[in-house]
């Protein structure tokens, strides 16, 4: 295989076809948001909490599919407004009696969910529901563009803003509830990126590939780095490597690959890769033991 | 700092309680308590398990709210630290020690402003503590005693005129504890107010001048000396034990502003007893059969 080959199958898709491009501009802006905060959601043990967030949303968008068809303002509308409520009920439902964040969010998320899929049922097919759940990656309109954009513009701008009171809500709630009142609307705020962040790959991307590119390249980078200045990005770099391996090895593959799907099995790839050889805390690094230090 | 302190609110430093009740489920962990604590005292809280020492800590930072009455600590909350008791701290956030130290810089410093001008003062403290050399440790590192030798080291950046500690020594060996206890008297000579909940009555004897020994209500409060009786402290082990489900509903009234000059002598120069003399008559190991005597 000469140079020139190599080129033409990486780099030619995006040359020769537009929808190649906007997909790869729509999950490198994805890349940047959603990893950092599914840092966060690992870090605080709360990654299980992003894929029931997906699901919460699900009655929004369908609600905004039912009134306006598949229309991306309808159905992101509908999705923030749905993750929204369930994401600040379940957190006044935690600040406000016994039931902890998982419990109280696992309640909320279960009866948005059933609320959705009943939504849908009433109108449209299996194939709506499809589309719904693996997305549409490869027709990226502008306005789904403009949103993914801005998506990741607000989340970085929000996070740079609310990092250090992250941080120290992440290790010590107590302590910051001691020094200051911001503990609360931080949590909400994360929360509503979260949402933010998995509404605006939901209509564009499918709910998996939403929650995978959050998740994964965040679970991913625990192998490769020590602290959040490392963290977060490795996880940023693991998830646009996936998006574009993704996106090739779907365009190249002789059967029909669904993108979406593609690019969250190639950063599952990139996670099992890492669990192996990973320098931190990797299964080769744990089995092969070096010899102790002196002190 | 006596006599100022009696009037109508509690100076700066002082903590005042009126008539202060807290507690779970309506159940009192700490039942009418009354008195101020002087500024620039050093106060241990002793009694048994469940006497409510750390109930009565936690009351005075505001983490939890009084089903009666009121405590006032300073001008404003904001002027407590508070070492709590099994701190909620997530060791394994891949956070340094410096960032942990760095924490207690919230006040001046804020969401937003830079630390790095700050890090001389952050080493400063972690020498103060013994930890020279630590400040780039991960959290998850530290020995139970350095770890909280780094906790001490965000008090001192706290700089807080009171200061709350909740069994500090627990599980701290003998040369960490006389570290962190010269910390302690350093605070005294400053003018801070430390209130300290401690099992060690040698430990008190030694280093706290006075004492209040709480068993749900003051039994005892004062010199040390004078208030770490024999008696005072089977009295303290009799009165804790009870938590009565069908416990009648308290018709305490609050008439305890007979006392205006209450607690305001510091150092021993007047007996705190007053709570003790008033419960007297119903003292005897059921503490909330009081409710007959008094309406």
């Amino acid at each position: 295989m000469t140079l020139a080959d190599l080129t033409d199958i990486l780099v030619g898709p995006f040359v020769e076809f537009g929808f190649m491009r906007r997909a790869l501009a729509g999950c490198l802006a994805l890349s940047l948001s959603a990893p950092p905060l599914g840092v966060f959601l690992m870090l605080r043990r709360m990654s299980l909490m992003s894929e029931a967030m997906s699901h919460a949303i699900l009655p929004g968008a369908a609600a905004g599919f039912l009134v306006a068809g598949l229309s991306l303002p309808a159905m992101t509308l509908g999705g923030l407004v749905a993750g929204l409520a369930v994401a600040l009920a379940a957190g006044l439902v935690t600040r406000s009696t016994v039931l902890k964040e998982d419990a109280s969010l696992a309640a909320f998320y279960l009866i948005s969910l059933a609320g959705g899929v009943f939504l849908v049922s009433l109108r449209g097919s299996q194939v709506d529901l499809l589309h719904i759940l693996f997305g549409t990656v490869l027709a990226l309109d502008d306005d789904a563009l403009t949103l993914l954009g801005g998506i990741a513009s607000l989340t970085l701008v929000a996070l740079a803003l609310l990092y250090r009171p992250l941080v120290i809500e992440c290790v010590d709630p107590l302590f910051l509830r001691t020094v200051s009142r911001a503990g609360g609307p931080v949590h909400s705020a994360f929360l509503a990126l979260v949402v933010v962040n998995l509404v605006g790959g939901f209509q564009a991307l499918g709910t998996l590939l939403a929650v995978g590119l959050m998740l994964l390249p965040a679970i991913t980078a625990r192998f490769w780095a020590a602290d959040l200045s490392g963290l977060i990005p490795v996880a940023m770099l693991v998830s646009m490597l996936s998006s574009v391996t993704g996106l090739l090895v779907s365009y190249h593959a002789g059967i029909r690959l669904p993108t979406g799907p593609a690019i969250v099995l190639a950063a599952g790839a990139l996670y099992l890769v890492s669990m192996v050889v990973g320098p931190r805390g990797g299964l080769i690094h744990r089995l092969v033991r070096r010899r102790h230090l002196e002190a | 700092m006596s006599g100022a302190v009696s009037g109508g609110t509690a100076g700066a430093g002082a903590i005042r309680f009126r008539s202060l009740t807290l507690g779970y489920d309506r159940h009192p962990a700490v039942h009418h308590l009354d008195g101020i604590i002087a500024a620039g005292d050093l106060l241990a809280v002793v009694g048994p398990n469940g006497a409510g020492k750390s109930t009565l800590l936690k009351g005075i930072v505001g983490e939890i709210r009084p089903l009666d009455g009121t405590v006032e600590a300073g001008p404003r909350s904001g002027a407590v630290a508070y070492l709590p008791q099994a701190a909620e701290i997530d060791r394994s956030f891949p956070l340094s020690v410096l960032d942990l130290v760095a924490m207690g810089l919230w006040r001046p410093l804020g969401a937003w402003r830079s630390l790095t001008r700050q890090r001389a003062r952050l080493i400063e403290a972690l020498a103060a503590v013994g930890l020279t050399g630590f400040e780039d440790r991960p959290i998850g590192t530290l020995s139970g005693g350095q770890f909280q030798r780094a906790l001490f080291a965000r008090l001192i950046l706290q700089d807080a005129r009171i200061i709350l500690l909740d069994e500090p020594f627990t599980g701290i060996d003998e040369r960490t504890t006389g570290d962190l206890l010269a910390l302690i008297r350093g605070w005294h000579r400053e003018g801070r107010t430390v209130v300290a909940a401690l099992h060690d009555l040698s430990q008190v004897r030694a280093h706290f001048p006075s004492t209040l020994v709480l068993a749900r209500r003051p039994i005892a409060w004062g010199p040390t000396r004078e208030v770490l009786t024999p008696s005072v402290l089977a009295r303290a082990l009799r009165l804790s034990e009870a938590w009565d489900e069908a416990a009648a509903i308290c018709r305490h009234e609050t008439h305890h502003e007979a006392h205006p000059t209450d607690g305001a002598g510091a150092d021993g120069t007047h007996d705190h007893g007053h709570g003790d003399d008033h419960h007297d008559h119903h003292g005897h190991g059921h503490a909330h059969a009081h409710h007959g005597a008094v309406s």
